[in-house]
């Protein structure tokens, strides 16, 4: 489902050229559950925003649901995001403003879904996270773990197939972070993809696959 | 994303910002209110005066002695002319069809005085034609009465309303004597209240048969003539005759002034709406003003809100949405104080009214649209800048800025 030909990343910084990303071929299943591993500066964070279409590489192809991506406008990038990818942030990335409902439901408004069956939906995530007496709380009334969660309900809340998990424990205790990856893993067994960054080892070695990126490339490939 | 959604989502970042959102509305409310308190007092002022100008009669033509020269100047309203506007040039022109009455006036100031009390006042002489020409109306018995104006007159006289408060008090002045100068007249009529009507005060004012006047100052010339013709085409008409006639008459001078009603009208119309204009167009810089403030705060806005940019990229957002969520925001802002700006206006107003409570003024309902309209297009072109600047920043840096 998820293709890399040959995929560079190239920057210019002052009059240094720095590839990020060099020549990286990649082929990801769906449902499968991918761990990628790295120092920090190894190329992770360009990986991923390339795979979440954030980025466009600088030579390559990235093949996703058969449809190449180097060829799609901003509009229809945009779209293929809100419909077939999830994310979750290191930092959450919530909105202050909003309520946890509010938050998950974000998605659906960019979609442009009713608001009656928003709420329905709204409503079953937040049970499926165990925070459903928390909808009406503002993301500074809840801990990490809670705030994690209620990231993953936004993140599945349009029904992805893939999710993009940027350092998903990096800024929660242990305990949480535990609880966080094992909700992650659930969701994979619906048959979501689940791509999880990470440089924590004990994670990655509970991923079906994991490859390692060391200076823009794929050493070693598990 | 649906409209109701923009709204909402518009509605709630603006709501997490009080104190900001207050400045604007007030600054937007300021401008609002001063350009329509400006332009109703503006349009008003068109109006009342157009008001009176109607009241001088419709399809009127005033004809004056003397001629104008295009050399500039004043217009002669007491032209020095060497041949004077008779009563027989009056009567050669009532002939004409297109007329319709024709009142020759002669004007002058003289003592009146009834039993001892006296005053100075204006006097008018005329003839019964000029009721008809200038929409008079009686508050007591009878205007001049019809008669040709090669007749002998009989001594009458019709006064104002503060001639008859004046000089006879209590007491009903219809069929008393009055003298004017030396000579007595009896009163026959009263006119109505007319208030002032184009710095011609009607109330303190005596009106007498017009060669009576003419005897009284002692004086062949007449002051002016005013005709009030069948239409505005007869209008055309009538002039070109006239024009005639006065030439045949004065041994080919045309040494007459013609003036039209709407000729005056529509020259009283033009200034003062590029008056209204004016001060309009004045009162806006302050809208200005307040588009630039609305642009700040928006510009602001989209550096604090640069996390929250980059995360609605991530989930999907597409520029056009990006643009249409910080559109709205300044939208709702500016009509909010759009809205402000109107109540505030009308209250102003009230104010006024209240000093001023003979001055007829009103707020055009043109006004207030346009208003609203103004305050929205203020809002929306000085935010179109910080509106792009978040649809275009680049979500991988905005996601990752705290």
């Amino acid at each position: 489902m998820i293709q890399l030909n040959n995929i560079q990343r190239s920057f210019q910084v002052g009059e240094q050229q720095i590839h990020a990303l060099q020549a990286i071929n990649l082929s990801i299943e769906t449902g499968e559950y991918l761990s990628i591993m790295g120092p920090s500066g190894s190329g992770k964070s360009t990986l991923l925003n390339i795979l979440a279409l954030l980025d466009l590489p600088s030579a390559g192809e990235y093949w996703l649901n058969n449809q190449n991506t180097t060829q799609l406008s901003d509009t229809q990038l945009a779209k293929m995001r809100l419909e077939h990818i999830g994310f979750v942030f290191q930092s959450f990335h919530l909105i202050p403003r909003l309520t946890a409902a509010e938050n998950i439901e974000m998605p659906m408004i960019l979609a442009g879904i009713a608001k009656k069956e928003r709420r329905q939906r709204v409503k079953q995530a937040l049970e499926s996270v165990n925070l459903l007496q928390r909808a009406t709380h503002k993301p500074e009334q809840l801990s990490g773990g809670q705030m994690q969660r209620i990231a993953i309900a936004r993140a599945m809340i349009m029904r992805p197939q893939i999710i993009l998990a940027d350092e998903p424990t990096g800024n929660l205790d242990s305990q949480s972070g535990q609880d966080i990856i094992q909700l992650l893993e659930t969701v994979n067994q619906q048959k979501v993809t689940l791509i999880i960054i990470t440089h924590d080892p004990s994670i990655s070695r509970r991923a079906q696959r994991s490859i390692q990126l060391i200076d823009g490339k794929i050493t070693h490939a598990l | 994303m649906r409209f109701n959604d923009v709204v909402h989502q518009a509605n709630s970042s603006i709501s997490t910002h009080p104190l900001r959102v207050c400045l604007i509305i007030l600054a937007m409310s300021i401008g609002i209110s001063s350009v329509t308190v400006l332009t109703a007092l503006g349009d008003s002022a068109r109006r009342y005066i157009m008001h009176e100008f109607e009241a001088l009669g419709t399809h009127l033509l005033i004809i004056l002695p003397g001629r104008t020269e295009t050399t500039g100047g004043q217009p002669p309203l007491f032209g020095a002319t060497p041949r004077d506007l008779t009563l027989a040039d009056a009567n050669a022109l009532a002939n004409l069809s297109t007329i319709v009455a024709i009142a020759p006036i002669t004007i002058g100031a003289a003592p009146v005085s009834v039993r001892g009390l006296e005053r100075e006042s204006t006097v008018i002489g005329s003839t019964a034609a000029l009721q008809k020409v200038r929409h008079l109306s009686l508050a007591q018995g009878n205007f001049l009465p019809k008669q040709a104006l090669s007749k002998k007159e009989r001594p009458v006289c019709i006064i104002g309303q503060t001639i008859q408060h004046q000089l006879f008090a209590q007491q009903n002045p219809i069929g008393q004597w009055l003298r004017i100068s030396n000579r007595r007249y009896r009163v026959i009529g009263v006119l109505a209240s007319e208030g002032q009507s184009i710095g011609v005060d009607f109330d303190n004012m005596v009106i007498i048969p017009v060669q009576a006047a003419q005897s009284l100052f002692n004086t062949q010339g007449l002051f002016r003539i005013l005709i009030e013709t069948n239409s505005q085409k007869g209008m055309q008409q009538a002039s070109e005759h006239i024009k005639a006639i006065i030439r045949e008459r004065h041994a080919g001078e045309e040494d007459i002034t013609l003036i039209t009603q709407d000729s005056v009208v529509s020259t009283f119309d033009d200034i003062l709406s590029t008056l209204t204009l004016t001060v309009t167009s004045i009162a806006s810089i302050s809208l200005i003003v307040s588009g630039i403030l609305i642009m700040n705060v928006m510009w602001v806005s989209v550096n604090q809100r640069t996390a929250e940019i980059g995360l609605l990229n991530a989930l999907g957002a597409t520029r056009r949405q990006i643009t249409a969520l910080f559109l709205m925001e300044s939208a709702i802002l500016s009509l909010i104080g759009a809205g402000v700006g109107i109540i505030l206006g009308y209250i102003i107003l009230l104010l006024i009214q209240q000093h001023y409570p003979e001055f007829p003024l009103t707020l055009p309902l043109w006004a207030v649209g346009l208003a609203l309209i103004v305050a929205l297009s203020t809002a929306l072109i000085f935010s179109i800048f910080p509106a792009t600047k978040a649809a275009r920043l680049n979500p991988i840096t905005a996601l990752h800025k705290r």
